[in-house]
């Protein structure tokens, strides 16, 4: 019967994780303001203006507000404080 | 995520091809429920027609309407694990179950701890002789590293850089430089989609120290120090940082074989130039090592040839514009370029980028620019705002001076040289620190 070896276990420490909850959610989007987040990959612009016209076509009454960040990967605190400070909802695409 | 921790209710929308990856972060995020709808890849290229289908047709993961998706992701409401989100700590211990070598080689193996070629197992008594090459205690943390900047960090000690350096194969005296990259804080398994891989050079007298070797087949697999200390900092980065998995946390398309071990010494002694680390602002008797992130393109050349000022054209017009070059020349090459004139390398680093240049069009056109740049350019950061200016057939240089890096290394078998996609980020990092 061949030997048992001890070995280390070579992975790194991950962090804890805490759970962060959801954001309430409106009944209806209507009447409220969505903003549609360019996440600036490629052709992502190109994405979020269909995504625009979709919504003025089928659900006129959501008011739809383009948004980008400053740079792509790269998290834009003003640009998040935008959307919290006036916006109901938000799309981000394409996220990946 | 953080949008939606703020009060803001959202919908992320990505490629379904992402969908693991981003799954995953959600529940790394301790937000497991956040809601995602998903479109088919590729967006990139589309036609505005192909877009508008892909948002009038069924998202491909939950097989429902996208917008079916998107709308109830913004207006269902919430339930019991949508308010809690997850809170949970993942343990890593610090010995694995004791069992025989073959059970242990094929355990890391399905784990994916290795980078499929056999590793040394780390035993407690190699581990215990790897920490020798360092004056430095096990438990100290040496840094934390992500496969994403979207990614939580992990964080890891000089034990667990030791283990990964036993598993490479390197020796206690190669052990200073393997922890001097793991403190770079750059990842060598970087999860980008577009398979990057890192390329480090060491500098000052620890090559010597540890028989490095800068001449013949400096950039392959013929010295063991060289070799071992570049797979080292893959696997580490690898495991330290919690895992390379393809889907979940390596999205790289083709992959890059300089993953498996892309580290060199500096020919400093036959090097017409100063050392990459003196340019650097480091005293030639200090030992650093130096992380270039990219390992995209490779271009070889020869000469300099009569023709030499063409062919770097050709080079920097055939790079990917958003990630700038390292040469590396053999010494034969380098000389001659110093015949030419060129005394220093910041010298030949000012003619590449002030002569080789490309049409703003062209410049523009390619994927990366336009993704990662053009916001730049048109927030008003220079140099993009200016190239962003240009006329589209308007030559503009692509690549700042600063930007291109030339180090020196090779056996003096031929007057070659190569340019490798390498972008330097500000990470030359001291290995005597780590001694």
């Amino acid at each position: 019967m061949a030997d048992k070896l001890t070995v280390h276990d070579p992975r790194g420490y991950p962090p804890k994780v805490t759970g962060k909850r959801l954001a309430n959610r409106p009944q209806s989007l209507d009447g409220k303001t969505l903003y549609l987040v360019d996440c600036l990959f490629d052709n992502s612009d190109a994405f979020i203006d269909q995504l625009r016209r979709w919504f003025a076509e089928h659900l006129p009454a959501v008011n739809t507000k383009l948004i980008k960040p400053r740079e792509s990967w790269v998290d834009d605190p003003d640009m998040r404080k935008k959307i919290e400070q006036d916006g109901h909802a938000a799309v981000l695409a394409v996220g990946l | 995520m953080q949008l939606e921790e703020r009060g803001v209710p959202s919908v992320a929308v990505h490629t379904h091809v992402f969908a693991r990856l981003a799954r995953a972060t959600a529940h790394a995020y301790g937000m497991p429920k956040a809601r995602q709808a998903f479109v088919p890849q590729p967006v990139v290229d589309r036609s505005p027609a192909d877009l508008r289908g892909y948002i009038e047709g069924a998202d491909p993961i939950s097989k429902r309407p996208f917008m079916q998706e998107v709308l109830e992701g913004l207006t269902r409401p919430l339930d019991e694990d949508d308010l809690k989100g997850v809170t949970f700590e993942r343990s890593t211990p610090r010995l694995v179950a004791p069992d025989t070598e073959d059970n242990l080689q094929r355990l890391f193996i399905e784990n994916r701890w290795t980078d499929n070629l056999p590793v040394i197992l780390p035993t407690e008594e190699r581990v215990a002789a790897m920490l020798k090459g360092t004056s430095h205690p096990p438990d100290k943390v040496v840094g934390r590293l992500r496969p994403a900047n979207y990614r939580e960090f992990w964080e890891f000690t000089v034990e667990k850089v030791a283990v990964n350096a036993v598993m490479a194969g390197a020796k206690p005296e190669y052990f200073p430089v393997i922890l001097a990259l793991a403190a770079s804080g750059i990842t060598a398994r970087s999860s980008s989609t577009t398979s990057i891989a890192n390329i480090a050079v060491v500098n000052g007298p620890i090559r010597n120290e540890i028989g490095m070797d800068s001449g013949i087949g400096a950039l392959g697999l013929h010295n063991h120090a060289n070799a071992t200390i570049g797979r080292a900092y893959s696997l580490l980065s690898q495991n330290l940082q919690g895992g390379s998995v393809p889907g979940e946390s390596y999205m790289g398309s083709l992959g890059n074989w300089y993953n498996y071990s892309s580290v060199f010494p500096e020919a400093e002694e036959r090097s017409p130039w100063q050392p990459f680390h003196v340019t650097r602002g480091r005293k030639p008797t200090d030992s650093t090592v130096s992380v270039f992130f990219g390992g995209w393109y490779t271009h070889a050349g020869f000469g300099p040839r009569a023709t030499w000022q063409e062919k770097f054209k050709h080079c920097i017009a055939a790079a990917e514009h958003n990630m700038p070059p390292l040469f590396v020349f053999d010494p034969i090459a380098a000389r001659g370029f110093k015949e030419k004139g060129f005394d220093t390398q910041q010298k030949l680093a000012a003619w590449i980028s002030e002569n080789c240049r490309l049409p703003a069009r062209e410049y523009w056109d390619n994927q990366w620019v336009q993704t990662l740049l053009k916001p730049l350019g048109v927030a008003g950061v220079e140099p993009y705002a200016t190239r962003l200016k240009a006329r589209p057939d308007e030559p503009i240089s692509v690549f700042a001076p600063e930007d291109i890096n030339i180090v020196v290394a090779g056996g003096e078998t031929q007057g070659a040289w190569k340019m490798f996609a390498g972008s330097y980020r500000n990470a030359t990092v001291s290995v005597d620190a780590w001694r």
